[in-house]
């Protein structure tokens, strides 16, 4: 057997998967433990139980003070302001894109502000955000958008006018106008990739949100993480890190199993 | 008349002359194969008639109207490879070119029209030998499968003249000659006049009614992009020709085996 050629199986392939997550729990356990049996009050690395029992007061109890499920109301509004931010972000490449990849002469013209607006590092435009938006909802959802839209468009529009010639000139002798070949030819071939461009910008989406709900909210999962680093809580910290990621991971994939059931054709396995 | 006339065409890029002084009547039911070497011009002489590219001088007219520097379903086309929508089953690239006539905006049938434009559509695809592929996508199709669909694509808008551009190029040889067979049946059944761009010179005598080279007829070494390619042969193979019923009135109709061209209304 030579290592380049071996393929696991199915089966295997999921316990390989498993076993460096496996290994990195049972490291910080053994850590932790160490720890603690020098300091019974140790807080930067807690034990699994002491995780437990403070997200438990997070998730099945209500806050004293507002009367909210802490845990739950973050999630919901972190997800509210990531949904929209993405939301906004995928509608505007489809429209933005489409027709920068398809249109040259509006490339032209688009093509360097869009270029121009992706090499501005996005978080050096939230005080402006900040100042025009205030600090409500608007800027943090503005920040997502303006993060990972002119990525998404170029990719997107990129894509799209690599299609080879033959296509439009193709569809142009089957009757088409300019318009035919966006909706029938460009559409359908952009949304596959418009899906994996929405999966790369997953990541620096988060990225966004936390930073903006870090410097100002008042809910929300980058919020709480921040706010309870004063005490030192790695007890609630870890447990929303390891959230945010399970979140992630299910986006992710269900992003590429939708992929994979409504635009087969792109995935050259069987339909 | 002939149906396609190309008068004292020129093409330039730039400095680079590729075609000088292209004068040719092609008529109405002719095979025209173009061969000639690589860089001759035989793909910019077909971009030109297809109207992908503007001649730098010269005229082209169909049916004696100046041709439009756009393409547009009076000429159909088949490229050696992309010709087909990888996004759409052999059904919808078949029925794309009559969605986009009947539907300028959404570009799409619905109700009984959709259902005459299928029966339509699989009538081209029995005609291909394709029925029976009417749900797969062109990933899942051999290369000839695809060059059967390309043609029954173009075809399904009844083309005044059907452009090949190196079209069983990438093909094996024993698929090649199955499609040798397919062009030649489809050209008698359906009166087509067809263009074809090879390589191959038995193909081009095989399939050709009329077998053009292109070449360059001068040649200066120390420029040579200063003399571009020109028609050095022109053969037609008489004992071939096509049958074409003589022409009668303006809305003449000729039945073949069950498909109506329009002979003159065309598009």
């Amino acid at each position: 057997m030579r290592w380049v050629t071996a393929q696991p199986g199915r089966g295997r392939a999921i316990l390989l998967g498993a076993l460096p997550l496996v290994v990195l729990a049972f490291a910080y356990i053994v850590a932790a433990a160490a720890r603690h049996s020098d300091n019974a009050a140790d807080k930067i690395l807690p034990l699994p139980g002491a995780m437990a029992a403070a997200m438990a007061a997070l998730i099945f109890e209500a806050d004293p003070l507002s009367g909210q499920y802490l845990f739950w109301a973050d999630t919901l509004a972190s997800l509210t302001r990531l949904g929209l931010g993405l939301g906004i972000a995928t509608a505007s490449t489809l429209c933005v894109g489409l027709v920068v990849g398809s249109l040259p002469p509006v490339r032209a013209t688009l093509g360097p502000l869009v270029t121009a607006i992706a090499v501005i590092p996005p978080i050096a435009l939230l005080p402006i955000l900040f100042i025009v938006f205030g600090l409500g909802e608007t800027a943090k959802v503005a920040l997502i958008v303006i993060g990972v839209a002119p990525f998404m468009i170029r990719d997107v529009a990129g894509h799209i006018a690599a299609l080879p010639r033959e296509q439009v000139i193709k569809a142009l002798t089957l009757g088409a106008n300019s318009w035919g070949v966006i909706l029938r030819v460009a559409l359908p071939q952009a949304m596959p990739r418009l899906i994996e461009a929405l999966r790369l910008s997953l990541g620096p989406a988060w990225v966004f949100l936390i930073s903006a709900e870090a410097i100002a909210a008042d809910v929300g999962l980058g919020y709480r993480i921040f706010l309870v680093r004063r005490y030192l809580a790695m007890d609630v910290i870890l447990p929303y890190v390891a959230w945010i990621a399970i979140l992630a991971v299910v986006m992710d994939f269900a992003l590429s199993r939708g992929s994979r059931r409504l635009f087969g054709w792109a995935h050259g396995a069987a339909h | 008349m002939a149906l396609l006339s190309l008068k004292n065409l020129w093409v330039e890029y730039g400095e680079k002359v590729v075609l000088e002084r292209i004068s040719l009547d092609i008529a109405e039911g002719s095979f025209v194969s173009i061969i000639g070497p690589s860089g001759a011009g035989k793909s910019s002489l077909l971009r030109v008639v297809l109207g992908q590219e503007k001649p730098t001088r010269g005229t082209i007219t169909l049916d004696g109207a100046p041709l439009p520097p756009e393409c547009g379903p009076d000429r159909g086309v088949v490229f050696q490879r992309y010709s087909v929508f990888p996004h759409l089953t052999v059904l919808g690239n078949t029925l794309l070119g009559l969605e986009f006539s009947a539907s300028p905006f959404t570009a799409r049938l619905f109700g009984s029209a959709r259902r005459a434009a299928i029966s339509e559509a699989e009538a081209m695809l029995e005609q291909v030998g394709l029925a029976d592929s009417r749900h797969l996508y062109p990933a899942q199709m051999s290369g000839g499968m695809q060059q059967r669909l390309a043609i029954a694509q173009a075809l399904i808008k009844r083309p005044r003249i059907l452009l090949l551009d190196e079209p069983f190029g990438a093909l094996d040889p024993g698929i090649r000659k199955d499609m040798h067979a397919l062009i030649t049946r489809l050209w008698r059944e359906h009166g087509l006049t067809i263009i074809m761009v090879t390589h191959d010179i038995k193909e081009a005598f095989s399939l050709g009614t009329r077998v053009l080279t292109l070449d360059k007829r001068r040649h200066d070494p120390h420029a040579p992009q200063r003399y571009g390619a020109a028609v050095v042969y022109d053969l037609e193979l008489t004992r071939k020709v096509q049958h074409v019923p003589a022409e009668a009135g303006a809305d003449e109709q000729v039945e073949v085996d069950g498909i109506t061209i329009d002979r003159v209304g065309n598009n």
